[in-house]
């Protein structure tokens, strides 16, 4: 019998910790915000590793049920949790990663004003995302879901003071609440279909469904809304507008939320409702495509990108790509199994940015980087690590899941397997074109201009170079990070190296299977036949494409090594000649601005006209106010009875009286 | 033999001759005649009642009518006094400061 | 028949009487027209057989109120009516709603069943109908208490009349003195 795992103290520990955090935290010192905020945190991730352990003795699924939400004729909802081997691998994966940048947060916001705010931000996006990955229901999943897309805009726009940083907090839940809007109907029809939001019961039901013929039916419509809402939480085409801009927030935040969590969401969601994709196959034909060009559209952007983090930004979205390809082409093992390395090395990848970051003293743009990997050996390092893991070099993290979703990608249509090829050459191009221009060559030498001079020319408004908010200390000079940020740094790195190793042999997706089981159902929908049997039949074009794989990481390595470490000039020559296409990539295709002309000025402008002048001025206040001057109006007109003329009162008499007796008369005569 | 509302009908004459009155002179006086002819025309209209039912209390009631009615002629005659002596006129068109 | 001619001249007087008061411009015109509707109502109370009623018409109406009118005209000097503007109302809504309802209830009255009483001077009738004797018992007896609040109501009108009429100097005066 399977012992109560009491699962909904994970989600409510942070919560507790946000909630005294937010409360008391004004009054608490930096010390006891954080020993509050990784208490609390590092607890649920105590509890996870415990259910962990336990795992061989557990019968899962597993769901308890805490109390009844809605109740409403045949349709209820309940407060229940829900843990499967898929919830498991996002249980430890959220704890983890997330204890560890709490750790790495608190060396890093320091300095900053408002630590308590920022833990209380943190702890809050933990327990949603909790909520989020252990809910039971597509209802208690969704609370987590906006609950993430709430925390993400507070810590966004964690330093509000900047017009730029609450722009992006507001784009990035505006956005988000287009995604969530998708998700709802999705949510409606569900409900309309199967009058349940559980999983375990919306599954039974979807089970003996056939795989719908191309566009029709319901459960493609389910999927392709769910589909959306999961393309504004992950950022993929066209809702992924807000990630770049998101880089405003804190680095922590950047790399807990928009690399190793929240953005996963969407994968996760999609996985999770795998019964339903797997019976619309437009609908997985559609979220593999879109994956395939995320991957590569951000990709490009991110080769022409000068700021740090604005790189790994494209490169999240581009590697939620690779994710979504996997989905798309029923590998969902292969998608989770990509999720769970790039948390580690792109949480890595942007920890490491903040520690460089907070080294050279709140600069972000990498063309006034340099040479720093002598002055901050430990950061270089883990971040070599990192960049390794992602260009899928093995025998390092992203080796194995990319080459996984490469192999699946290939069995359903070599387009995407050529596409995500490309891509990943690009992708090993731009992440060591970042390592070089950071690591290697001259440090500019950005002066020793202390943080003074820094924060001055900002806000005298000048374009000052691209710093984070009041990143400097009274410091000069570039310096490792502290213990406390290192450590986490560390960790990953172990991680990005080991962590692919688990799916080896197949270990991991044999880990999974149970989830996914009626995947067999999927593939027989694709052109490019059972999964399984084509990898038993051509062993041989696995281990090549795998080759293939790992030389177009390594040529990306070169083209680096090339023009930006050998030849530094070329570049800008090549940046010159393709002048049309180069700076199409570098303003990031114009897609902002295409978004502002056809969206945003339009609703602004109906909403300045038609809405406020026309309707709340025009209507709503006309009505208020034309009552209230018709009710003058009366009155005025009415107040000219009282003229002081005796006669006229009296004449008002003589009517009234005349009008009573007439009635009475009448009634007298009426009745018989 | 007369029907009583030969009476009634006289009495009805009264009373719109007395409202009529009321309505289009200017002189306060005047208008106070017209209320005693009002009164006047409703008495006749008591006394008729009292005759065809024969009660008595009807011409009682009279009795009480004629007495306010005096009452009412001294005080309102006393007011008119009062009114002329500030106003100096007896248009009651002119005493119209009971006015918004 | 002497019923109904009776009934008919001194009712015609009476509306004569009434439209007078409404033609005439001067007020001590209006009033003595007055007084002619006051005499001939008298006559209409006695072919009722309201001996006492017609007989307190005349003394106190005709004789006292009446007069009362004529002395307060000639006190203030009223004079003939001059134009003034006058209300709309009155005029359009007034007259015409007047009219209407006489109309009305005239119409109503001749309608009904108008039962023939029997009405008239005749000895049987005056003997039990309307003598002074009658009304006394009834006054004394059941509405004795109406009785008695009239006659506080003349007294205090009486009081208000003198205060209201006499000259401010004088009142004041007598506060003074009181």
């Amino acid at each position: 019998m399977t012992p109560n795992l009491h699962l909904w103290i994970i989600p409510l520990l942070p919560l507790a910790g946000a909630a005294i955090n937010g409360l008391l935290g004004k009054r608490f010192s930096r010390r006891t915000v954080a020993a509050v905020a990784l208490g609390f945190c590092g607890t649920a991730f105590l509890m996870a590793l415990w259910i962990a352990a336990q795992f061989s003795s557990l019968s899962l699924p597993y769901s308890e049920t805490l109390a009844t939400w809605i109740r409403s004729g045949r349709f209820s909802v309940d407060f229940a949790f829900y843990l499967d081997q898929l919830s498991l691998v996002m249980l430890l994966v959220v704890t983890g990663v997330g204890f560890l940048i709490h750790i790495y947060s608190v060396g890093y916001m320091w300095e900053e004003g408002g630590y308590y705010r920022f833990f209380s931000y943190l702890n809050l996006f933990m327990f949603f995302m909790l909520t989020l990955v252990l809910a039971s229901n597509y209802l208690l999943m969704f609370i987590g879901w906006e609950g993430v897309g709430l925390a993400s805009y507070l810590l966004i726009g964690f330093f509000f003071l900047r017009d730029s940083a609450a722009a992006a907090g507001k784009k990035a839940f505006i956005v988000n609440r287009i995604g969530d809007f998708g998700f709802l109907i999705a949510l409606f029809l569900i409900i309309q279909h199967f009058n349940s939001l559980d999983f375990q019961r919306v599954f039974a039901a979807v089970q003996p469904y056939a795989p719908e013929a191309t566009g029709a039916g319901f459960l493609t419509a389910i999927a392709l809304l769910l589909m959306v809402g999961a393309c504004g939480k992950s950022a993929q085409i066209p809702l992924y507008v807000w990630l770049p801009d998101a880089m405003e927030g804190p680095t922590p935040v950047s790399a807990l939320i928009h690399a190793a969590t929240m953005v996963t969401a969407g994968v996760y969601m999609v996985a999770r409702s795998h019964m339903i994709f797997e019976r619309a196959p437009s609908a997985l034909t559609v979220v593999a495509i879109i994956g395939t060009l995320t991957a590569f559209f951000a990709a490009t952007i991110g080769i022409a990108q000068t700021d740090i983090k604005k790189v790994l930004a494209y490169s999240t979205i581009s590697q939620l790509g690779y994710m979504f390809l996997a989905c798309g082409v029923a590998a969902f093992s292969a998608g989770i199994f990509h999720l769970m390395t790039h948390a580690f090395f792109k949480g890595l990848l942007f920890l490491a940015a903040g520690s460089v970051i907070h080294a050279v003293g709140g600069e972000q743009d990498m063309r006034r980087m340099g040479g720093l990997r002598k002055k901050i050996p430990w950061t270089f390092g883990t971040m070599t690590i990192a960049t390794i893991a992602i260009a899928g070099i093995p025998p390092f993290a992203g080796f194995f899941s990319k080459d996984e979703i490469l192999w699946r990608a290939y069995e359903a249509n070599w387009i995407y397997w050529l596409v995500g090829l490309v891509t990943a050459f690009i992708t090993s191009f731009y992440m060591f074109r970042l390592w070089f221009m950071t690591f290697f060559g001259e440090y500019p030498g950005h002066g020793e201009a202390s943080h003074g001079d820094d924060v001055a020319e900002w806000r005298a408004g000048a374009p000052a170079p691209h710093t984070s908010a009041s990143h400097g200390h009274g410091h000069s000079g570039i310096h490792e990070s502290p213990k406390v940020m290192l450590v986490p740094l560390v960790i990953l790195a172990a991680l990005s190296f080991v962590g692919g190793w688990v799916g080896i042999h197949h270990g991991f997706d044999n880990f999974l299977a149970p989830v996914f089981e009626s995947s067999a159902v999927a593939a027989t929908t694709f052109q490019g036949g059972a999964a399984t049997q084509a990898r038993q039949e051509a062993p041989g074009l696995e281990t090549t494409l795998m080759v293939v794989s790992v030389a177009a990481g390594v040529l990306g390595f070169l083209l680096a090594f090339l023009l930006y470490n050998r030849k530094p000039e070329l570049p800008a020559r090549i940046a010159a000649s393709a002048h049309g296409l180069y700076s199409a990539v570098a303003n990031k295709y114009w897609i902002d601005e295409l978004y502002a002309w056809i969206f945003v000025k339009p609703l602004i402008a109906i909403s300045g006209v038609v809405f406020w002048r026309g309707i709340d001025q025009g209507v709503i206040d006309a009505t208020l106010d034309g009552s209230a001057d018709t009710a003058r109006e009366v009155s005025d007109n009415l107040r000219h009875m009282q003229s002081g003329n005796l006669r006229s009162y009296a004449g008002w008499v003589a009517i009234g009286a005349t009008a009573v007796i007439a009635y009475m008369v009448w009634v007298g005569l009426r009745t018989p | 033999m007369l029907s009583l509302s030969y009476y009634l009908v006289l009495s009805a004459i009264l009373f719109a001759c007395g409202v009529t009155g009321f309505l289009i002179k200017r002189n306060i006086i005047t208008i106070f005649m017209s209320i005693e002819l009002m009164l006047n025309g409703v008495n006749l209209s008591f006394v008729a009642f009292a005759a065809k039912w024969h009660a008595l209390s009807g011409q009682v009631f009279v009795f009480f009518v004629m007495v306010v009615a005096a009452a009412e002629a001294a005080v309102g005659l006393a007011i008119i006094i009062a009114v002329f002596r500030t106003r100096q006129t007896l248009n009651i068109d002119q005493v119209n400061l009971l006015k918004l | 028949m002497l019923h109904l001619t009776l009934f008919s001249v001194f009712g015609l007087i009476c509306v004569a009487g009434a439209v007078n008061l409404l033609l005439q411009r001067h007020p001590i015109n209006s009033a003595l027209s007055l007084v002619v509707v006051m005499g001939s109502l008298a006559v209409e109370y006695l072919l009722l057989g309201a001996e006492f009623v017609a007989a307190i018409q005349v003394i106190v109406y005709a004789g006292a109120i009446m007069v009362l009118f004529v002395f307060v005209i000639m006190l203030l000097n009223a004079g003939e009516e001059e134009h003034s503007q006058g209300s709309h109302v009155a005029w359009l809504l007034g007259i015409p709603g007047v009219l209407a309802v006489t109309v009305i209830i005239c119409w109503a009255l001749v309608r009904s069943e108008g039962t023939a009483v029997a009405l008239g001077v005749t000895r049987e009738a005056s003997k039990a109908f309307g003598n002074a004797a009658d009304i006394s018992q009834l006054l004394f007896h059941q509405f004795l208490l109406p009785f008695e609040i009239t006659s506080i109501l003349v007294l205090i009108a009486i009081m208000g009349a003198v205060v209201l009429a006499a000259p401010p100097e004088s009142v004041q005066e007598t506060k003074r003195e009181g």
